[in-house]
């Protein structure tokens, strides 16, 4: 399938289009509306305390008089930023270790699916919290704590990307055409770079954007319980703890954090699918 | 179907060291002097130099970490807290009872919705019912525990006024039924959206096949085959994802504690991470993952119950 088609297909699929259009203008507004706002994410108005929606202020302000829509704008760029960066390490160490266990087999195999089983043993988010604890997050700077979030959801992250690689390396790897590869003599290296890798795009596309939505919903998690992004980077999850003391009267301090989150996990999870069904030629749609 | 269980029960135990191993020198790495923790930065010299030898901590990482495994598995002695100095499994088992009932109850509820649901909407496919109910699911997904609590207490507790504000403790003598409400639904929300899914593609699947035809042919009851023949074949993936379920129960219980201060182990493990105290950390660890493993466990015995070809196949691969 050329990269035309694949493209045909998704936009034929209206959800997965209005997902991509969702996300590539939360990608556009992330990098330049904050710098076209005249207020600074961390900049402090205390003549405009809480602030209703209008005027100089879309969003109006929080309780230490900051802009909110600056702040939610530049919380997408930390959430979409550790989303990337997570996803860069997991597709790194669950390819290495898929490829590694699929193609060579036997104890090594063995050995290196048994640890990824430990690390699945402990789903969710739960070893990235107390890893984040140990590794000593709360006491770091705010840039720091990102990196070490990244690092923690990272290192917990691979083992389901390291099964599925895994699973398409061991099918792969009995198919003819890589026979016909060993045949005339292609290197390993050569016969997984060039016969099995390129096989694999489509399933870990797949799966990166899908697991991508988990790693925003868990980065908010850890900011949210304070172990994430530290002060006064404006994460979603921090910016959502933030609000606790004042969301009884001022509701819109959690919900306008809280929609923008939702809805591009919403948007992660459609295009993931659209994109399954746009790259899998035997389309098993419900 | 023993000799099955006796393996399982052989590598929980690798488990255990591994995660052990893990965060005990993830807290070795940390920067954090585990002195200060105890005795506090100002301490004079003399002090942290006498506390560090009777703690031990002047031992290289490798003794510290052998003695702490042994002492575990001898004696059951997790160590003392860096902050209140009691044994840390005195401190682990005030929290415990809180987020056990929690959790629990946070399954239960999540079963008795998401399966329902799940089956509704297998059998409505693409009516309304099913589209609602994929709706529900996606949101529930979409929705974290911090955003669904506060709004929940909001409409319910503040402007309608028909449950209580804050959450629960089992050491406070009796207490009010409707302070479990809130904290169950917000964690049972999302778990029973996954098995609201995972329930109607399952029975999707079973119900798309032969031998549901066959049996509607053969003129069995409509409910008969959806209990005796569709639900039945369906169960087995579901019992998984309950399974994986509960571990999403337990880390999203670190959300709803905090939030509702219900002061079990998630709001414990908090305490003990912003505090540093690492032999806490290294408890609630070593627990929770036991916790998983367990669970886990139960569920592949229970697999081999419900479907015959799981115990079969599983004696095969050992």
């Amino acid at each position: 399938m050329t990269p035309r088609e694949t493209w045909q297909r998704i936009a034929a699929n209206k959800i997965a289009l209005a997902s991509i259009i969702f996300l590539a203008l939360l990608i556009l507004a992330a990098a330049f509306v904050p710098m076209l706002l005249p207020f600074g994410y961390e900049q402090q108005l205390p003549d405009s305390r809480l602030l209703p929606p209008g005027g100089k202020h879309i969003l109006g302000t929080d309780d230490l008089g900051r802009d909110i829509l600056t702040r939610v704008l530049v919380g997408a760029r930390i959430s979409l930023m550790v989303a990337v960066s997570v996803e860069c390490v997991v597709v790194f160490l669950g390819l290495t270790v898929g490829l590694i266990a699929g193609y060579r087999g036997g104890w090594i195999d063995s050995l290196l699916m048994r640890i990824t089983d430990v690390l699945l043993a402990f789903p969710d988010v739960l070893l990235a919290i107390l890893l984040l604890g140990t590794l000593g997050a709360t006491s770091s700077r705010p840039e720091t704590s990102a990196m070490l979030v990244v690092v923690s959801l990272g290192v917990t992250g691979w083992p389901p990307l390291a099964r599925l690689v895994r699973g398409q390396v061991v099918a792969l790897r009995q198919r003819e055409f890589v026979d016909a590869a060993r045949s005339i003599g292609s290197s390993h290296g050569r016969i997984l770079l060039h016969h099995i890798l390129p096989n694999l795009v489509s399933p870990i596309i797949v799966a990166v954007t899908v697991d991508a939505a988990g790693v925003i919903l868990a980065e908010a998690t850890l900011s949210y319980l304070g172990i994430g992004v530290q002060r006064p980077m404006p994460s979603w999850g921090r910016m959502i703890n933030d609000a606790l003391d004042y969301y009884k009267s001022e509701p819109r301090l959690v919900i306008v954090p809280a929609t923008m989150l939702s809805l591009t996990v919403i948007a992660l999870n459609f295009l993931g699918d659209g994109l399954r069904d746009a790259l899998d030629p035997r389309k098993t749609r419900r | 179907m023993l000799r099955y269980v006796l393996t399982r029960l052989g590598l929980a135990v690798p488990t255990l060291l591994a995660i052990s191993f893990l965060v005990f020198f993830a807290a070795y790495l940390s920067p954090a002097d585990p002195v200060d923790i105890i005795l506090g930065q100002r301490a004079a010299p003399e002090a942290k130099a006498r506390v560090r030898h009777e703690w031990g901590l002047d031992r290289p990482p490798l003794e510290r970490y052998g003695k702490y495994v042994v002492a575990v598995v001898t004696k059951g002695d997790f160590g003392r807290s860096y902050q209140t100095k009691e044994p840390v499994t005195e401190f682990i088992a005030r929290g415990f009872p809180n987020t056990a009932i929690l959790a629990v109850s946070a399954l239960g509820l999540a079963l008795l919705t998401g399966i329902p649901l799940g089956v509704v909407a297998a059998i409505k496919h693409n009516s309304w019912i099913d589209r609602f109910a994929m709706a529900f699911a996606l949101l529930g997904v979409a929705t974290p525990s911090f955003v669904l609590a506060p709004v929940l207490t909001l409409v319910l507790a503040v402007r309608m006024g028909w449950l209580p504000v804050g959450g629960f403790s089992l050491q406070e003598g009796i207490v009010d039924p409707a302070t479990f409400i809130l904290p169950t639904v917000v964690l049972a929300a999302r778990s029973s959206a996954l098995i609201a899914r995972l329930t109607r593609s399952a029975m999707l699947d079973v119900l798309s096949q032969d031998f549901i035809r066959t049996a509607r042919a053969k003129g069995v009851r409509p409910l008969g085959v959806l209990f005796r023949h569709a639900l039945r074949n369906a169960l087995s993936p579901i019992l998984t994802v309950a399974g994986t379920t509960f571990g999403y129960l337990l880390s999203g219980s670190f959300v709803v504690e905090t939030f509702f201060t219900i002061p079990g182990i998630g709001n414990q493990s908090i305490t003990a991470i912003t505090a540093r105290d690492y032999p806490v950390i290294q408890g609630l660890a070593l627990l929770l993952a036991g916790i998983f493993v367990g669970v886990n466990l139960i569920v592949d015995i229970l697999q081999g119950f419900v479907d015959p070809r799981a115990r079969v196949s599983d004696q095969k691969a050992i």
